[in-house]
């Protein structure tokens, strides 16, 4: 299986996460912003970091780059992606995702080991997770507070589209401190914590990020 | 040489923690008489000859496709900038 990871001018963790798909074994295929193609992959990573500098908003300007012309409609075609904090951005900004994240309310940078409850274990990315299952995440941004409209919220609690909220307390204001969701289909999962740190003995606070891709993994194998 | 000016604001329900640091900062430097403070985006956009409304037409359409984020802010004015006005001062 063949996972792709795209590097847009200023993606800091592109390696971490090509890095944690040769872990569980896929074969990890570099993406290019400025090519508009996949390279034949069977899911596709956005990693995290500070696209063209955040500018004007968190993941606006990622969300035009070529490599999005053929992401996009792969990702409607049922394609596994994962957005990982600025990749989560990216899906947002594309309408790949509901939302849009804003400043932490407390206007700090968020670097910390963070609990989060797995509310929907059925997505492409969280198969073999168990539902109510709480994890461990290390999660470290400037921008993470998940917004949406009263109606959108209530329509993602509805339908499962929440896929992970944070547990404890809630570290940037995100509404009803969801920390992650995933479209109708459950093929796009966006994220602000950073599962591709936590996946090797000694690096991160827990071993929580590898099932993950070991989810996206099984459902190439059975698909 | 015309400009179009585009003004974009976070929907007022929105949390805004850059105009709330800006509101902090204000009474430290005496001005107590601003209860709120809103922070914004403004862009001007340059175009060859006077602004037409083909113009003002194109700036709408990327002020709601690029420069605004629908989900959490308003495009609350796209206008040419007055002769009298000279938007790069």
């Amino acid at each position: 299986m063949k996972v792709g990871v795209v590097t847009f001018p200023g993606s800091l963790d592109d390696r971490d996460a090509l890095r944690a798909v040769r872990a569980v074994g896929a074969e990890p295929v570099s993406l290019w912003h400025g090519d508009a193609d996949l390279k034949g992959v069977d899911a596709v990573i956005l990693p995290g970091g500070f696209s063209y500098g955040d500018y004007l908003r968190c993941g606006a300007i990622a969300r035009f780059a070529p490599v999005m012309d053929a992401l996009i409609p792969a990702a409607q075609g049922g394609l596994p992606v994962l957005g990982i904090c600025n990749g989560f951005q990216v899906l947002c900004e594309s309408h790949l995702l509901p939302g849009a994240l804003i400043r932490n309310d407390h206007r700090k940078f968020n670097c910390i080991d963070q609990r989060l409850v797995v509310e929907n274990a059925s997505t492409a990315w969280t198969s073999d997770f168990e539902t109510g299952q709480e994890i461990t995440i290390v999660l470290k941004n400037g921008e993470g507070g998940y917004v949406a409209d009263e109606a959108t919220l209530d329509r993602l609690e509805g339908e499962g589209q929440v896929v992970f909220r944070y547990a404890g307390s809630n570290p940037n204001g995100s509404y009803r401190a969801i920390a992650g969701v995933t479209n109708e289909r459950g093929n796009v999962v966006g994220l602000m914590p950073h599962p591709e740190h936590c996946i090797e003995d000694g690096y991160g606070p827990s071993l929580d990020g590898l099932p993950f891709f070991t989810s996206v993994l099984r459902q190439a194998v059975s698909a | 040489m015309g400009h179009v000016v585009i003004d974009v604001m976070l929907k007022p329900e929105i949390l805004d923690p850059q105009g709330q640091a800006v509101g902090g900062a204000l009474p430290r430097l005496g001005f107590e008489q601003f209860t709120d403070v809103r922070q914004g985006k403004r862009f001007v956009l340059t175009v060859d000859g006077d602004v037409t409304d083909a113009h003002l037409a194109a700036a709408r359409d990327a002020a709601e496709k690029l420069l605004s984020n629908p989900v959490i802010e308003d495009v609350v004015s796209v206008r040419a900038a007055g002769a009298d006005e000279d938007p790069d001062q």
